[in-house]
C-alpha cells in the first residue's frame, strides 16, 4: 500500500494544491523574479538588475538590524509564550489540589481563568497594540503612573522611546496576546490524556512537577510542536510587524532598535518605492523562515507515543 | 484508541496528512505574496479624451462633455473643500457628468496598482504618510508638466497668470530637474516654533526673540514646574521644523541648499553646529518635558495644549489637529526662530513656509486638461477663501485673507510671513529623500540626541554618513537646487 501513498493524497488534494499552487507558489515564484529588477512599484517599467539587489541587500546595516531583531523574536518569544501557556494550562487542568471524587482537578476558579486568559485572542492586534501604547506613554501612561503610585518612580523610563527597552516592550505585548489562544490549545490537549495515568502518578507518590513533566509534557508534545512553529510564524511574520508598525517610534523603534524584516520589506516597497528591492529582503524573510520550520520539524522528532 | 501511527505498513495516518500540509501551509509568509499582488501588468492604452476649443471661458481647452475623477487624501484637511471645487467644475461644464470624486487616507495602496496598470485618475492629491515618492513619480516620467496651467490666465482676473497669483516659492517647489512643474502644492504651511500666548503671559514674558531669552524663559517655567519644549518623540522628524530655518537664520540660505544638495560635508557646517548645540543644551538642562521621547504627535500635542510645555516645533495644520484638547483661551502663535546670536547671517523673522497638499496630474491621465482647469478652479479667490475657512490654513493663492475672522494661530502665521518678508527659506529634504529626512535623519539623529542619549557632534557624524551614503545611492533619483 506504501508505493501510491502520495499519489492517493494528492488526488484528494487537488483542488487546495491548485488553490496553493496560484495563490502561494506562483507569487512565491514572481517574487524572486522581481527581486532582480530595480521595479519601483509605481511604474510599470523595470529592468533586469542581476544581483545589484541581493549585493545591496548584504552592506545593508539595517537588513542585518532587523534581521537581527526578528531571530531574536523568534527564539525568545516561543520560548517564553510556550512557557506560560504550558505552566497556566497545567494548573489549570490538572494542577489543582486533590478534591473529593476528582483525581485530577485544575486550581479553584480555573473556568474564570481561562476565559481572561482566552480574552485578548478576541482583540484584534491592531487594537492591543494601539492599548498598550497607552499604557507605555511616559507622561500618563498606566505603567510610569503606577510606579510613581508605590513610590517607584526612579523606575519610570521612556520604555518604547528607549532603544534598550522598545524590543522588549514589543515582546510583553506579543506574549500577552498570544499566550491565552496556546492556553486554551494546550487546555484541549491535556483533556485527552486518560485520567488513569495520573491516578497511577499519584498512587507512585509523584509530585506536581514529575506529573508535569513525565506524563503531561511528553503526551502534549505533537501540539507543542505546531505550536512552536505557528508562534515562530507570528513572530517573523504579521503579528510582529503590526505590533512595531503600531506602537514604535518612527515606526521602526529608536535609532532601528524595533525595526523587523516585514516592517523592513513594507517600508522599502510602501514609502521607498524601491518594489524590487523589498522582494529581495522579502527573500531573504523566506529563508529565515523555511530555515526555523526546517529547525523546529528536526529537533521536534520523537518517538511517537500511543495510548 | 487505536493507533495513529503513519510507520505502520497500513496505509496512511490521518495525523500524517495533516502535519504535513498544515506544515507546507505554514511555511508560506504572507509578505511575499502580498507584494506581488501589485505586480506591473502591461501598460494600458494611451487614450486621452479630445481636447475642446479654447475660448476665453475655457483657456486650457478642456472637452466639455469628457468625466474627470480626482482622488483625493482624506486627511487633516478633509475633502469638502474638494468636492466643493468639483461642484464649480460642473457649474462650468453642464455637459460633462458630475465629477467622480474619492477620498482615502491610503493614497498608495489605492493608486499603485492603477499607476502599474496605466489607467491612473486625472488629478491626485498625493499626500499623507502613504505619499507616493515624488522622485520615483518624477524620474520614472509618470506626471504631466503643469505650465499650462501656470501660464494660462487666472480665474479671477485673466489679465494675470495663474502663476502671478501664487504665493513666493510655490512654483519652485513644483520643479525637479529644470522648467517642468509637476507639482502644484495647494495649501501654504508656516512651520516654526508654537506657543500659547496665554501661557507666556502667566510668565509674564514675551515670545524669546534670542537664544539666552529663550533659555532664560526656560529656566523660569522650569521653576514654576512647567517644561520648556516637548516635541513627538515617536516622530522625530518633527525636530527640523524649527531647527532647520534656526540653521538657515544662523549660517544663511546656503547652508541649506547645501545639505539638500547632498553636498559632502554640508552636515559639518558650523552654522549646524552651532544649532545642534543649542538644540542639545535644551535636552541638557532639562527643559524638555520628562517622557518626551516616547510620546506620539497628538500626545505630545496634547501636553503642550494642557499648559505643561510652553513651545513645540510644528507647522500649521497644529491648529485643526489640536483642536478638540486647546482651550478657549489658549492664543495659539508661531514664532520664528530665536536669534543665536549678532553673527547670524539672517535677521530675526527669518521662517520656513512652503507649500504642503501636493496635487499631480498623471501622464496617463485620461482628461489632464480638465484636472488642469480643476486646479485652476482651486486657486480661484473664492476658493481659495473656503479653503482657508473651513481648514483654518493658508493656501497657494497669494491673498484671499482679507475680510476673514482669523484665528490666533492663522493670523500670526500671517504677520510671521509679512515679518519674514523676503527670509522664507525652503529646505527640500522632506521632498526629495523621504527616507533620509524622515527615518534617518529625524529617528537615528535628532532623536537620539534629543533624548541624550549623543552628542551633537556624533549626530553630526552619523548624519553626514548617512547624507553620503544617500548621495551615492544610485538607486534613488537626486535633485539640486536650481
Amino acid at each position: 500500500m506504501q508505493h501510491g501513498k502520495y499519489r492517493f493524497i494528492a488526488g484528494f488534494l487537488v483542488v487546495p494544491l491548485a488553490l496553493y499552487a496560484v495563490f502561494v507558489i506562483w507569487p512565491f515564484v514572481q517574487s524572486i523574479y522581481y527581486s532582480f529588477t530595480d521595479w519601483t512599484g509605481l511604474s510599470p517599467d523595470f529592468e533586469m538588475v542581476g544581483f545589484d539587489n541581493y549585493s545591496k541587500m548584504l552592506q545593508d546595516d539595517i537588513f542585518w538590524k532587523s534581521l537581527q531583531h526578528s531571530v531574536l523574536l523568534v527564539l525568545l518569544l516561543p520560548l517564553v509564550t510556550l512557557g506560560l501557556a504550558l505552566f497556566f494550562a497545567f494548573m489549570l487542568n490538572v494542577g489543582g489540589r486533590r478534591r473529593k471524587g476528582a483525581a485530577v482537578t485544575g486550581v479553584r476558579g480555573s473556568s474564570f481563568y481561562k476565559i481572561a486568559y482566552f480574552f485578548p485572542q478576541v482583540l484584534s492586534i491592531v487594537i492591543v497594540a494601539l492599548l498598550f501604547q497607552f499604557a507605555f506613554n511616559p507622561t500618563s501612561g498606566m505603567l510610569n503612573s503606577t510606579l510613581k503610585a508605590i513610590g517607584a518612580g526612579s523606575l519610570q523610563s521612556d520604555w518604547l522611546g528607549d532603544p534598550d527597552l522598545a524590543l522588549y516592550c514589543v515582546m510583553v505585548v506579543l506574549i500577552w496576546s498570544t499566550v491565552g489562544f496556546f492556553v486554551v490549545l494546550f487546555s484541549a490537549g491535556m483533556a485527552s490524556i486518560p485520567k488513569d495515568f495520573y491516578e497511577a502518578a499519584l498512587l507512585d507518590g509523584a509530585s506536581r512537577i514529575t506529573t508535569f513533566f513525565r506524563i503531561t509534557l511528553p503526551l502534549l508534545w505533537d501540539t507543542v510542536q505546531s505550536g512552536w512553529v505557528y508562534m515562530g510564524i507570528l513572530a517573523l511574520g504579521v503579528e510582529a510587524f503590526t505590533a512595531v508598525q503600531v506602537m514604535t517610534v518612527g515606526p521602526g523603534g529608536p535609532d532601528y532598535s524595533t525595526s523587523v524584516l516585514p516592517l523592513y520589506v513594507y517600508q522599502t516597497a510602501f514609502r521607498d518605492a524601491q518594489a524590487g528591492y523589498a522582494t529581495t529582503i522579502g527573500v531573504g524573510l523566506l529563508i529565515v523562515t523555511m530555515l526555523f520550520a526546517a529547525v523546529v520539524m528536526r529537533l521536534g522528532r520523537r518517538e511517537r507515543l500511543e495510548f | 484508541m487505536g493507533s495513529t501511527s503513519a510507520h505502520t505498513n497500513e496505509g496512511l495516518g490521518r495525523r500524517d496528512v495533516i502535519k504535513r500540509s498544515a506544515a507546507l501551509g505554514l511555511i508560506a509568509v504572507p509578505t511575499m505574496s502580498f507584494l506581488s499582488a501589485c505586480a506591473s501588468s502591461d501598460s494600458g492604452t494611451d487614450e486621452k479624451v479630445e481636447k475642446g476649443t479654447k475660448s476665453a471661458k475655457n483657456p486650457l481647452g478642456v472637452n466639455e462633455t469628457a468625466p474627470l475623477e480626482v482622488v483625493i487624501f482624506n486627511g487633516g484637511f478633509g475633502e469638502q473643500y474638494a468636492i466643493d471645487a468639483e461642484k464649480k467644475y460642473n457649474e462650468a461644464f453642464p455637459k460633462a457628468p458630475k465629477v467622480k470624486h474619492t477620498a482615502t487616507e491610503k493614497i498608495q495602496s489605492t493608486l499603485q496598482p492603477r499607476f502599474n496598470g496605466g489607467t491612473p485618475p486625472d488629478l491626485i492629491d498625493n499626500s499623507g504618510a502613504e505619499q507616493m515618492d515624488m522622485g520615483v513619480l518624477v524620474g520614472k516620467k509618470q506626471l504631466l508638466d503643469l505650465t499650462p496651467l501656470l501660464d494660462a490666465p487666472s480665474y479671477d482676473d485673466p489679465a494675470k497668470k495663474v502663476r502671478d497669483t501664487l504665493r513666493p516659492g510655490i512654483v519652485e517647489m513644483g520643479q525637479f530637474d529644470g522648467d517642468p512643474v509637476w507639482i502644484m502644492y495647494y495649501a501654504y504651511t508656516v512651520y516654526g516654533v508654537w506657543y500659547s500666548q496665554t501661557a507666556l503671559e502667566k510668565l509674564d514674558a514675551a515670545y524669546p526673540e534670542t537664544w539666552d531669552d529663550m533659555l532664560a524663559l526656560c529656566a523660569k517655567a522650569k521653576r514654576k514646574g512647567i517644561a520648556g519644549w516637548t516635541y513627538p518623540g515617536k516622530y522625530p522628524y518633527y525636530i527640523p521644523f524649527s531647527l532647520y530655518p534656526f540653521i538657515g537664520k544662523i549660517g544663511g540660505r546656503e547652508v541649506l541648499d547645501k545639505i539638500d544638495n547632498l553636498e559632502p560635508n554640508a552636515w559639518k557646517d558650523p552654522a549646524v553646529k552651532a544649532a545642534f548645540e543649542a538644540y542639545y543644551e535644551l535636552q541638557q538642562k532639562g527643559y524638555i518635558l520628562k517622557g518626551t521621547p516616547g510620546l506620539t504627535h497628538i500626545q505630545s500635542q496634547t501636553e503642550w495644549t494642557k499648559g505643561n510645555a510652553l513651545f513645540i516645533p510644528n507647522g500649521s495644520w497644529v491648529e485643526n489637529e489640536a483642536a478638540p484638547t486647546t482651550p478657549e483661551d489658549f492664543k495659539m502663535m508661531v514664532g520664528a526662530p530665536s536669534s543665536l546670536d549678532s553673527s547670524d547671517k539672517l535677521p530675526y523673522g527669518t521662517i520656513w513656509a512652503s507649500g504642503g497638499e501636493p496635487f499631480v496630474v498623471p501622464a496617463k491621465a485620461k482628461n489632464p486638461e480638465g484636472a488642469m482647469e480643476q486646479l485652476r478652479i482651486m486657486l480661484s479667490e473664492e476658493s481659495s477663501k473656503n479653503f482657508t475657512q473651513s481648514v483654518k490654513s493658508l493656501s497657494a493663492f497669494n491673498g484671499g485673507t482679507d475680510g476673514l475672522a482669523l484665528s490666533t494661530a492663522m493670523q500670526s502665521g500671517v504677520d510671521v510671513l509679512e515679518r519674514a518678508g523676503e527670509n522664507v527659506v525652503n529646505p527640500r529634504l522632506q521632498d526629495w529623500y523621504v527616507k533620509l529626512q524622515k527615518e534617518q535623519i529625524g529617528n537615528a539623529g535628532l532623536g537620539e540626541m534629543m533624548a541624550g542619549r549623543a552628542t551633537p557632534a556624533e549626530t553630526i557624524k552619523k548624519i553626514q554618513a548617512f547624507a553620503d551614503a544617500a548621495a551615492k545611492d544610485q538607486s534613488i533619483k537626486h535633485y539640486k537646487h536650481q
